[in-house]
């Protein structure tokens, strides 16, 4: 399966080399997949440090939302007052494009790294906390029953049956999280940043350098890929293959 | 555990009933209409006994299960007794079976067949020999180490059974056990059920409605009759207590089977 993968994208490489080739696109349009990895020789680009930046912003908002959704999944949970009574305004806070809190949270925030990874964790946030609560709901009213027949506390539901059943469910709101937070973090490097992939692609979009803008790109989806890979791995040791949601 | 090997007891002696169930009702409200789901069951179980419970859906059959599992409380002046005399723990002592086997699917089966005893706190190395022979019983030790998805529905409802054996429950309550089985499936598992109670001396009490099931299985069967939910007959089958698939085509069989559609309006 890796191999067929790695043999998908190469051909798409090959692909997108010859469209430059034979259907002479000029450079600034479209540049080669060598033109575009030849960047990477060139230092002014400080291709590693925006990178790193970037990672960070990405990771962070996912983590960020991760345990905070978990952590409201839970709350919601165990507590009926506090579902009737954040759940609403959580989800009118979700009918929010959240692209237009950015310039918000960089006037309340100043620009930087922090500032990015509250706005990729804003995003990613909503489908892990709404998958989860799905998860730890989901649980067979007969499963109950049958438990409950054995006088099982609350504690002992929560542990056996509904956290381990709402695990698949977790991960599939992860995943969504992690396309996500690769949004939000480049999102908030347009809006205002010194530092990353976004930031780079601005800075080289005015000098119309279109090699090092596919280059950005192919870093960002690089870095969501990691990030996607380590969810799915995580994924595979954690839940049973059956019991996975694709 | 001497449970599995204990021989089955038959009729009680002299005692009272393992349960008597005498006036049993209870009333559901739905959007402020009343809604009687079972009237006036009457019938005892004797320790070891394996009863039917019989009839359509809406008879309250699997609402009288659930009263007696404890999950529902019965409608005033019903009177229930379980132990016959013998102290009876509702959580600790029942042992429950649904349709579906309801397994975690990321427990491997002997986890699985274990939960009971974990939920109860019962000393996990015994629990562990126990849910080993019981599985053995059902015939699934080579499957203690398999995930519920890497087995058929049968088994899983082996597994399912094995489960509500492991805490060596007084009381075992099963609602249409093999209901989502295929129909060959499902005789095969007959047979199986009636060779694990023999060998377990459980009193069991199964919800079913198949009326053939009801009939193969128990050695009574209560009949219940729906709209209104009320109990229509409690019949003593009087078949070989070694019973194979062969008993279904044979005349008496027939006529026990004839005398339910008969009560249930099915002539």
């Amino acid at each position: 399966m890796v191999s067929i993968a790695v043999l998908a994208h190469a051909l798409a490489l090959l692909a997108w080399y010859l469209v430059v080739e034979l259907g002479k696109i000029p450079a600034f349009i479209l540049p080669s997949p060598v033109a575009t990895f030849a960047t990477l020789a060139n230092d002014r680009y400080d291709w590693w440090s925006n990178s790193v930046v970037t990672a960070i912003e990405i990771f962070g908002g996912f983590f960020l939302a991760t345990i905070l959704g978990v952590f409201f999944a839970l709350i919601f949970t165990w507590s009926r007052t506090g579902l009737a009574l954040l759940m609403p305004l959580l989800v009118t806070f979700n009918m929010i494009p959240k692209v237009a809190l950015g310039p918000l949270v960089i006037v309340w925030m100043s620009y930087g790294v922090v500032t990015n990874i509250v706005i990729a964790f804003t995003i990613a946030f909503f489908p892990i906390l709404l998958t989860t609560l799905r998860g730890l709901r989901e649980t067979e009213p007969e499963l109950l029953e049958l438990v409950n027949a054995l006088h099982a506390t609350r504690w002992q539901i929560f542990t056996r049956i509904q956290l381990p059943g709402s695990l698949p469910y977790l991960f599939s709101g992860m995943k969504v999280a992690a396309v996500l937070a690769v949004a939000g973090a480049i999102v908030g490097e347009f809006i205002g940043s010194e530092a990353g992939l976004g930031y780079l692609m601005l800075q080289v979009q005015v000098r119309l350098d279109t090699a090092a803008m596919m280059m950005a790109v192919l870093l960002i989806s690089a870095i969501g890929i990691v990030l996607y890979g380590l969810v799915s791995a995580l994924e595979s040791l954690v839940v049973v293959r059956d019991a996975r949601i694709d | 555990m001497p449970a599995l090997t204990e021989q089955h007891n038959d009729a009680a002696t002299g005692e009272a009933p393992f349960i008597r169930l005498r006036n049993v009702a209870k009333t559901f409200t739905r959007d402020g209409t009343e809604f009687k789901a079972v009237t006036d069951a009457s019938f005892d179980v004797d320790k070891g006994e394996l009863v039917s419970l019989v009839g359509p859906s809406g008879c309250g059959k699997s609402t009288l299960l659930r009263i007696l599992a404890g999950l529902i409380t019965p409608d005033a002046g019903s009177t229930i007794a379980i132990g016959g005399g013998v102290p009876f723990a509702p959580g600790r002592d029942v042992g429950i079976a649904f349709q579906q086997p309801l397994l975690l699917k990321w427990r491997r089966v002997l986890e699985n067949v274990l939960l009971p005893a974990d939920i109860l706190g019962l000393p996990r190395k015994e629990s562990r020999e126990r849910a080993r022979d019981l599985l053995n019983l059902v015939g699934l030790a080579e499957a203690e180490r398999k995930y519920p998805y890497e087995l058929s529905g049968g088994m899983q409802q082996r597994v399912a059974i094995a489960r509500s054996l492991v805490h060596d429950p007084k009381l075992v309550l099963m609602d249409e056990p093999f209901g989502a089985l295929d129909a060959l499936t499902r005789e095969r598992m007959n047979v199986e059920l009636l060779r694990i109670w023999k060998k377990s001396g459980k009193t069991i009490i199964l919800v079913t409605h198949g009326i053939g099931e009801a009939v193969f299985l128990g050695q009574r069967v209560v009949v219940l009759t729906a709209g209104p939910a009320r109990m229509a007959a409690d019949i003593k089958i009087d078949l070989p207590a070694e019973r194979t698939l062969e008993l279904k085509t044979t005349e008496e069989f027939g006529a026990y089977s004839r005398k339910i559609y008969e009560l249930l309006g099915m002539k």
